[in-house]
């Protein structure tokens, strides 16, 4: 048997690292890819800007209001700040997740949502119960900091920061990048992104393409990683990177180039030649990983 | 024309139209629930989304279209999620946890419900029993700025002024949304803290009854017991008990932390966090009622019998409510979920 040495290559390590397997009840591996801790750290902090941006535009309607009913809306105000601070930074976080998508606005824009481990259904209790955690997660370490000074020794304040450090850098800790609210609400956040279908890159847009003819052999130089490279090349269609690559192939597959080809008409023929050529043995069950996969 | 020259371009120019139908709904869903969807829709919902399934497979084994798998991907599991996930809106939801879920989530949490009373009535004794003896014992169980001057060392008709002072004023919804959010960030807390094993949750309910067990040990010695109880239960009888089912809630997810039983740590301390989460949805109910029972009846009811009636009305409805036996549920609407 042929040593098969684990080649950095051929593993991606980055995105497969958060990769988990969800199978449907139909059978099928939806791959679902878990999201990065930088990234749930962004939604969080766009979250809190909502919620604070909303609070300070809520006090300067008040303000505006008072004005016209001379100086009684000073409880209003206080309201909105002593029961506004509490029940806006919760029940935004719960409406949200309650809705069909599952995320807060925050978690939206990053291409994030909540979902139960293991693939069941997201109920309410487990969106209350990884929301209600977060007073302990974020909101003591907060009031830790900000009341925190004269009357508390260094012992006992390096103690509370040390707590609270834990419960904040938790989700570095775990394969799975939970917090604290995920272990108990039996949740994770997921990436749900919405990719667009673009063009087939297969088929042909001009006609008159059939000059380029592949031999068998220089169509055996690459496999799939290198046809995904391409695709991606000519998806952007840039035309320094499209020189660059076209010459880095006519050499390796010893093409002798027509003067009047251009770089990209004769990556767009090599990319349908080589897909049709891997699709086809695909078929009969062999995967040409990349172009080291010989066999 | 574009030629079609490849099988697997064949494949997809023969499924985008699903595809892109399966993803129009899908938009519609999300952006709204699931009766943005015709009837007709909801149950091609099913058929697009199994259909969207099987190309994936279909073109995981043969197609080298990095964009057309990534695809897929997306729009099957955006579908997964609205075919198996929860389809009930935000009222329905919130309609289910008042009939039903809340009460169960009480009735489950029975033994560590009792538990946490019994250490909140320890903590009143042993408060009572020390004051008592020693009066300066009160400034180690109440900080000073809830004191608000009821110390040892004021006089009966001070103590007498504090129960029935008219006080805040046209402050009241302030002064009862202040109480509410401070009380409700220590039930938070007390339910967040159970974390830890439980044990801090405990601390909370001893150290919660220390400081009723001092001031009525205060009121008692100056003959104000029978006021001071009517001041404390009009808006106490909802206030403990939220607390104590806080505690409890926290004491739930401790012990299945510690003593998982053969379930993994990870997926008891899941199952019982749903059920304590639960648990705190209401309490946090409760502490919104007795917030405005503290901030607002209670300044405009001097009336020390009235007071007690309304305790024990409160009483009497939290029991019922929460440990009244009640009909099952149906098959069909258990299924429901």
């Amino acid at each position: 048997m042929a040593k098969a040495p684990a080649s950095p290559r051929a593993l991606p390590a980055g995105p497969v690292a958060r990769e988990r397997e969800l199978v449907t009840p139909e059978g099928v591996d939806l791959k679902i890819k878990l999201a990065e801790a930088s990234e749930r750290a962004a939604a969080f902090l766009l979250d809190a800007a909502i919620i604070v941006g909303g609070m300070t535009a809520l006090t300067i309607l008040i303000f505006i209001l008072m004005i016209g009913t001379k100086g009684r809306g000073a409880e209003p105000i206080a309201v909105v700040w002593l029961l506004g601070g509490f029940v806006a930074r919760n029940l935004y976080f719960i409406l949200f997740e309650l809705t069909p998508r599952a995320a807060t606005p925050g978690k939206r824009m990053l291409g994030l949502r909540v979902a139960a481990r293991g693939g069941g259904r997201l109920t309410a209790d487990a969106i209350f119960g990884r929301n209600a955690m977060r007073e302990l997660e974020v909101f003591l370490p907060l009031s830790f900091l900000v009341a925190n000074g004269r009357d508390v020794d260094a012992i006992l304040s390096l103690l509370g920061v040390i707590w609270c450090a834990i419960f904040v850098f938790f989700p570095l800790f775990n394969r799975d990048r939970l917090r604290v609210g995920d272990v108990v609400a039996g949740t994770w956040v997921v990436k749900a992104p919405r990719p667009r279908l673009l063009r087939d890159m297969a088929i042909r847009q001009e006609p008159d393409a059939e000059r380029f003819a592949f031999s068998t052999a220089q169509l055996d130089a690459y496999g799939v990683k290198e046809l995904h490279v391409l695709e991606d090349v000519l998806r952007r269609y840039d035309p320094v990177m499209l020189a660059a690559v076209a010459g880095r192939i006519r050499t390796k597959i010893g093409w002798a180039p027509n003067p009047t080809e251009g770089d990209g008409d004769f990556l767009d023929a090599y990319y349908r030649a080589l897909r049709g050529r891997l699709e086809g043995r695909l078929l009969f069950g062999r995967r040409r990983r990349d172009k080291h996969d010989v066999g | 024309m574009a030629e079609l020259r490849l099988k697997s371009s064949r494949f997809r120019a023969e499924r985008e139209a699903d595809w892109f139908r399966l993803e129009a709904m899908l938009a519609r869903v999300e952006k709204r629930s699931a009766s943005a969807l015709t009837d007709d829709e909801l149950i091609a919902m099913p058929v697009l989304y199994r259909s969207a399934l099987s190309s994936l497979s279909v073109a995981r084994a043969t197609s080298l279209d990095q964009n057309l798998i990534d695809y897929l991907e997306g729009l099957s599991t955006r579908a997964y999620f609205f075919v198996y996930g929860t389809r009930t809106t935000v009222l329905q939801r919130v309609g289910r946890f008042f009939a039903r879920d809340w009460p169960e989530a009480a009735q489950a949490c029975w033994r560590e419900t009792l538990i946490c009373w019994a250490l909140m009535l320890i903590g009143v004794a042993t408060a009572y029993v020390l004051v008592q003896q020693n009066p300066a014992w009160f400034n180690a169980f109440v900080p000073g700025g809830l004191a608000q001057g009821r110390g040892p060392e004021a006089s009966a008709a001070a103590l007498r002024a504090t129960l029935f002072d008219k006080g805040h004023g046209h402050w009241l919804s302030a002064f009862a949304a202040f109480l509410f959010s401070h009380n409700a960030q220590v039930a938070l807390f007390a339910f967040a803290l159970g974390f830890a094993f439980g044990i801090p949750s405990a601390l909370l309910e001893i150290m919660n009854g220390c400081g009723l067990g001092a001031f009525l040990a205060i009121f008692i010695s100056h003959g104000l017991g029978v006021d001071a109880g009517g001041w404390l239960l009009i808006h106490g009888v909802t206030e403990l008990t939220a607390t104590v089912l806080a505690g409890a809630a926290g004491m739930r997810i401790g012990w299945s932390l510690a003593f998982p039983g053969e379930r993994t740590r990870l997926d008891a301390a899941a199952a019982e966090g749903r059920k304590a989460a639960t648990l705190m949805a209401g309490v946090l109910v409760m502490l919104l009622c007795a917030g405005m029972l503290e901030g607002i009846g209670r300044q405009m009811i001097q009336v020390t019998w009235i007071r007690y009636t309304i305790a024990a009305a409160t009483g009497v409805i939290w029991t019922v409510y929460l440990y009244a036996p009640r009909r099952r549920p149906s098959v069909m609407e258990a299924a429901r979920g």
